[in-house]
């Protein structure tokens, strides 16, 4: 059996009054990738931004229930930041910050107080590379980020987060925004992201589940309404509710 | 229906002309201005007016700018950190908003009240002369106001998803604001500077009863512990502004107003001359950032 890396425990979310998730009960293995897709407002990005607790950012979010991330519950009394660095998160609009593109690396390892240049050049190449964008931006280290293409930076995003050395990438639609040629770009550096990182991916297109996870969960009114191996749920659902989406039927 | 459309597009030119109309007469007036003083101040020139001797204004120049300087260096630390804390850390509430309050009032407070309020407190309170040093702080509390809101605003508009991609990468709330924040609003908060120093340049009512109205210096002395020195900012110093209102209203000088005509002429300058600079660093920075 594949090693659990989050185990969520009915868990409930709400923004003010209103229950944006419901008794989520989902366990998320190592070195997978797993898709989230559900229509607008059904949850799924809420969910992922509980994963390293963006939610914080919002003062109105209350949660009950458990995520457990390395034994620990990540709603107790955790060192956040030190989460953060554990499980990185790409954006649905790419958001290199608007400095150098070296600098857009190195600034997550100065933050937590890496300082040796040569390490920190390494670091920079290391990450580029994971991120298949060491190629094209190798020259123009020391450009502003903001320059580059829209599917150059997402991959920098990416590399971004890959020089934190994370242990669990969270995606939230990080194709929507790009256009198909950079989509597949994107779609097959996750594919060889997923020997070294658990990645938790919220999809809009039900083609990109399908072609990337490993597993799928199917979100719908704040509920997970099923979840199961990405083929089984594209072939063979359990709940109507799923083939109907699937299908097309609604969303 | 084809008469209303006409109707339509008439009115449309009707307000398009009047627009045009308002707006060319505020330039013309401003263009007038501008040049009436520039013109009476080119008149007035006299060999030996930017000397340090009675005669010159070299020392109300420099007081200005001096002035200025330890005005800035005073609030713009006070007033960004303001600035930084309502957009950052004030939770909404009743605290809050009686702040938001306390600053707008203080923003439209009268500089004659900031000057009294001046010299009871750095004047009177310590038992101190008149000096440049209390009529700095005097426009550091009228520029503060404005420097904190400016900035509040600007770091209220760098883009979510910046704070969001810094704090994604396990950064600080401060390290955000510092390395993400700031520089992202770096241009707005130097329009806020731009205008803070441009109140300190033309403010005189502020002045009267904190910098005094009159220097007495010796430009020899280098010893800013001398209160003779030029440099001591513990010494008594009109401004330009100051300066300006003294010559036209109760020198004994028989040439003064050319001397104030001249006067008036060389602030306009230094103000654009500031106002210029700032803006070419400002743009610079934002070139830089956006990497164009």
């Amino acid at each position: 059996m594949d090693k659990i890396k989050f185990d969520t425990k009915s868990l409930d979310l709400f923004y003010g009054d209103f229950q944006a998730l419901k008794s989520i009960n989902i366990k998320i293995c190592e070195n997978e990738v797993t898709a989230f897709i559900g229509p607008s407002g059904c949850g799924k990005s809420t969910f992922l931004r509980c994963l390293n607790r963006m939610n914080d950012l919002i003062d109105s979010v209350k949660m009950k229930g458990e995520i457990i991330f390395d034994d620990k519950d990540i709603n107790g009394d955790i060192d956040v930041i030190n989460l953060r660095t554990r499980v990185g998160m790409v954006f649905q609009k790419p958001n290199p910050f608007p400095m150098s593109i070296y600098d857009n690396i190195a600034y997550g390892p100065k933050c937590q107080g890496l300082k040796d240049k040569r390490k920190l050049d390494t670091l920079v190449k290391e990450s580029l590379t994971k991120a298949a964008l060491w190629e094209e931006v190798k020259d123009r280290l020391n450009k502003s980020a903001l320059g580059l293409s829209g599917g150059q930076q997402q991959r920098l995003c990416i590399a971004r987060t890959i020089a934190m050395n994370p242990e669990v990438i969270l995606m939230d639609e990080p194709t929507s925004a790009l256009d198909p040629i950079a989509t597949a770009k994107i779609e097959d550096l996750m594919s060889s992201l997923k020997k070294d990182y658990t990645i938790i991916i919220v999809t809009h297109s039900m083609q990109q589940a399908g072609r990337i996870s490993d597993k799928t969960a199917f979100f719908l009114m704040g509920e997970i309404v099923e979840f199961d191996e990405t083929p089984k749920i594209f072939t063979n659902p359990n709940d109507k509710r799923t083939e109907d989406y699937i299908t097309g039927r609604f969303g | 229906m084809k008469s209303e459309h006409k109707n339509a597009i008439v009115a449309d030119k009707i307000a398009t002309v009047i627009l045009y109309c308002i707006a060319g007469f505020f330039l013309l007036l401003l263009a007038g201005f501008t040049a009436y003083i520039i013109v009476k101040g080119i008149m007035a020139y006299q060999p030996g007016i930017f000397s340090f001797e009675r005669t010159g204004i070299g020392v109300e120049l420099f007081n200005t700018v001096y002035l200025v300087l330890i005005s800035l260096i005073i609030s713009v630390p006070i007033g960004v950190g303001a600035g930084i804390y309502m957009a950052e850390y004030a939770k909404a509430g009743k605290v809050t908003n009686y702040l938001r309050i306390c600053i707008e009032t203080l923003s439209s407070l009268p500089s004659i009240v900031i000057g009294l309020f001046g010299y009871l407190v750095f004047i009177y309170m310590t038992g101190s002369k008149y000096n440049l040093f209390a009529g700095a702080l005097a426009v550091s509390i009228l520029s503060l106001p404005l420097l904190t809101t400016v900035t509040e605003d600007a770091i209220r508009a760098v883009p979510s998803i910046y704070k969001e991609g810094s704090l994604a990468v396990g950064a600080t709330h401060w390290q955000t604001i510092v390395q993400i924040c700031l520089p992202v609003a770096m241009p707005r908060i130097i329009t806020g500077i731009i205008l803070a120093a441009g109140r300190g340049f033309g403010e005189a009512a502020a002045l009267l009863y904190t910098a005094g109205m009159s220097s007495n210096v010796n430009p020899n002395i280098w010893n800013p512990f001398d209160p003779m020195s030029l440099l001591c900012p513990f010494r008594p110093g009109d401004t330009l502004a100051l300066h300006i209102w003294a010559l036209k209203t109760e020198s004994m000088t028989p040439n003064a107003d050319q001397i104030a005509d001249f006067s008036a002429a060389v602030l306009l300058v230094l103000i654009f001359a500031f106002s210029l600079g700032s803006r070419i660093l400002g743009a610079r920075l934002d070139r830089k950032m956006s990497g164009k």
